[in-house]
């Protein structure tokens, strides 16, 4: 049995503060996500990229403040905008960018697409299109992380969308019953697709849902990845302790639109340049004059930033499309060799 | 060789491949303290312990997908739906989740998962209690869809159920659950996706599977007495579907009738009568009919219900009309 469980999570910074070299190694994160998103964002309107394509543009700084929260062993699943979270997770941009190109070499083969990346060796286990859908299945993976005693947790992502569905709620039921090592975190970017947070629930914190199953929660704003690193660590600490679930509201924005066909009409005037004013990757660079770093350090980075995005985008181009040979290949998985 | 019931062979399935593999689980409504809404798994509680034999809330969804993601990250769970009505509420996790997961992930995650629970109607259950689903789950590529008419079968099917690295739809039956069988004790697997000749013929193949069996068992005893000699095939799998014991026994006899539970439209029979026709069309001497539940939601009252369900009388007329003698 564990210890009665502390009523909140740590309040505060549970973790070292974070230096230059160590915050400008997850400025460069985000500014590998961003970079890699606008030449997605081109190459869908070159056509080389099809179907959806939902951008993370503005929210980096909660998927790279939430990696370095973790440890490589957690796992996480998420919805279907998650470039981010699968290059900040450790999946390679070659094989991000090759799967959106629906190429041989991509993360799933060219099978996935732009919602359905999976890389096993960095235990990043799906972006799932179903909005909600995916939220007990994040219960399920702390299950077996519980019951085979891995001392991981699961990170369950999804949008403010996705806290209106029924399965979002099932899960937090279960989860909470079940005391699971997961932590869920709901990014509410303002908008499920064009609808307005205030719009489509009469309660605009999300967050608060976790109440109704006794669960721990917590709504903090997150363009400053230090913060994201520091609650989210909070929670990541909460869970892998044994004391059950963390439900987090982490407050963000998208830049773009639900998906590349989306021009983000809906928006009032003058929001999105509002919200510019916070883009996390402005920020951090911020921080960073602040701690001392020069501009020629910044511009090496973003030299070598630029560099590994053109490069997953020249592997991407210059893969071989899947090999029609192998379409029935993962209908069924085939009888290990015992 | 002892006989058991079936609910009893689906336990002593469950039991066993718990007792060989600590990752296997059970999960559902009413499975531990209350012993199973059937009593299909009476006393595993006591056995395994609440972490292996675990009670859920009636959140279907939510535990059909927390059985998924188990699935995904080491485990084998098996999903008990109290009924496969209720696994509607979770059609998205099983059809969504579980069923793609493998092509989506390009093999990086598999999902050795088994949902199983009673099928069908039993008794003046009404509308809501009496759904067949094989069809609405044999759809699916990356599903595999089991529904076993015997105890023995049962036991054989379900170990490799739970064995199998993909998730599979194992389908009861409540009148079923007390019908008696020979069980072969301790090991005891039949491969998915092989059919069973139940009765062997020479005129016509009765093609079912599941409780339907039975009726056609009767349906051949009825057709022997007139010179009508009826082969009963059951498929025991319909996904992955045996197509050579199916054509192996047209072309034996020529003639045959899909008989199942749930509706004629768009269910499996439709597509076993088309795969007959593209494949076997002249091996036929008649046209492929089919004898299912009538085209209703189930009605409550007995003297309708008996009327919508499957009947020996029905089935035998079939059998009469592709031989020409109705």
């Amino acid at each position: 049995m564990t210890a009665t469980p502390p009523p909140s999570l740590e309040p505060g910074d549970p973790r070292p503060p974070l230096g230059a070299a160590d915050l400008a190694a997850l400025w460069e994160q985000m500014l590998v996500i961003r970079r890699v998103e606008e030449l997605a964002a081109k190459a869908y309107t070159e056509r080389k990229i099809l179907g959806f394509c939902h951008l993370y543009i503005g929210q980096e700084s909660v998927a790279v403040g939430a990696a370095a929260a973790c440890e490589p062993r957690d796992r996480w699943v998420t919805a279907y905008r998650e470039h981010g979270q699968a290059l900040a997770k450790g999946v390679s941009p070659r094989a991000v960018m090759a799967e959106l190109f629906g190429k041989a070499t991509g993360s799933s083969k060219g099978l996935g697409g732009s919602m359905h990346i999976f890389d096993s060796g960095v235990h990043f286990m799906g972006g799932y299109g179903i909005v909600g859908g995916q939220v007990p299945l994040g219960a399920g993976v702390a299950w077996s992380l519980k019951q085979l005693g891995t001392g991981a947790v699961c990170l369950t992502w999804f949008g403010d969308g996705a806290a209106n569905q029924g399965a979002f709620f099932e899960a937090l039921c279960l989860a909470q019953l079940y005391k699971l090592p997961v932590v869920f975190i709901c990014e509410n970017n303002a908008y499920a697709m064009g609808t307005a947070i205030e719009r489509a629930s009469a309660l605009t914190d999300m967050s608060q849902r976790g109440l109704g199953v006794g669960m721990v929660r917590e709504q903090f704003v997150g363009f400053d990845v230090e913060v994201v690193r520091q609650r989210v660590g909070a929670a990541v600490d909460f869970a892998r302790a044994g004391h059950g679930p963390v439900l987090l509201e982490i407050v963000t924005y998208r830049h773009k639109g639900h998906s590349m066909s989306d021009p983000a009409k809906y928006r009032p005037a003058g929001e999105l340049e509002e919200k510019k004013k916070s883009d996390p990757v402005l920020l951090t660079e911020s921080r960073l004059r602040d701690m001392g770093m020069d501009d020629a350090a910044l511009e090496a980075i973003r030299e070598r930033v630029e560099l590994v995005a053109k490069d997953a985008y020249d592997f991407a181009e210059t893969s071989p499309v899947p090999d029609p040979a192998h379409l029935y290949d993962y209908t069924y998985a085939p009888a290990r060799s015992e | 060789m002892p006989v058991i019931q079936m609910r009893e062979a689906i336990r002593q399935a469950m039991a066993e491949e718990m007792r060989r593999d600590p990752t296997v689980f059970l999960m559902g409504e009413e499975v531990a303290y209350y012993d199973g809404a059937y009593k299909v798994s009476q006393g595993m509680l006591d056995e395994f312990g609440p972490d292996r034999v675990v009670d859920t809330p009636i959140a279907e969804n939510g535990f059909a997908g927390l059985g998924v993601g188990a699935a995904m990250a080491g485990m084998r769970p098996i999903i008990e739906f109290m009924t496969f009505n209720f696994s509607l509420v979770a059609y998205d996790q099983v059809v969504n989740s579980a069923a793609k997961i493998y092509q989506m992930s390009a093999g990086q995650y598999r999902v050795p998962i088994v949902f199983r629970g009673p099928n069908g109607y039993a008794e003046n259950l009404g509308a809501q209690h009496s759904t067949s689903v094989e069809s609405i789950y044999a759809h699916f590529p990356g599903l595999k869809v089991v529904c076993p008419s015997t105890p023995g079968d049962a036991k054989g099917l379900l170990k490799s159920a739970i064995r199998d690295d993909n998730p599979v739809i194992f389908l009861e039956s409540e009148l079923m659950y007390a019908m008696k069988g020979e069980v072969p004790e301790g090991e005891h697997t039949i491969p998915l996706g092989k059919a069973d000749t139940k009765r062997e013929g020479t005129d016509l193949t009765l093609v079912t599977w599941g409780k339907a069996t039975h009726a056609c068992l009767r349906a051949a005893d009825e057709l022997a007495k007139e010179g009508i000699s009826a082969e009963v095939l059951d498929l025991r799998s319909l996904r992955p579907l045996d197509h050579d014991a199916i054509f192996g026994s047209v072309a034996k006899t020529h003639r045959a009738v899909v008989v199942h539970e749930g509706h004629a439209f768009a269910g499996v029979g439709a597509e076993i009568s088309a795969r007959i026709m593209e494949s076997a069309f002249d091996l036929l001497d008649a046209p492929v009919l089919r004898v299912t539940q009538r085209d209703v939601p189930q009605p409550y009252a007995t003297n309708l219900e008996k009327l919508v369900i499957l009947d020996t009388p029905r089935i035998a007329e079939a059998a009469r009309r592709v031989m020409g003698r109705s």
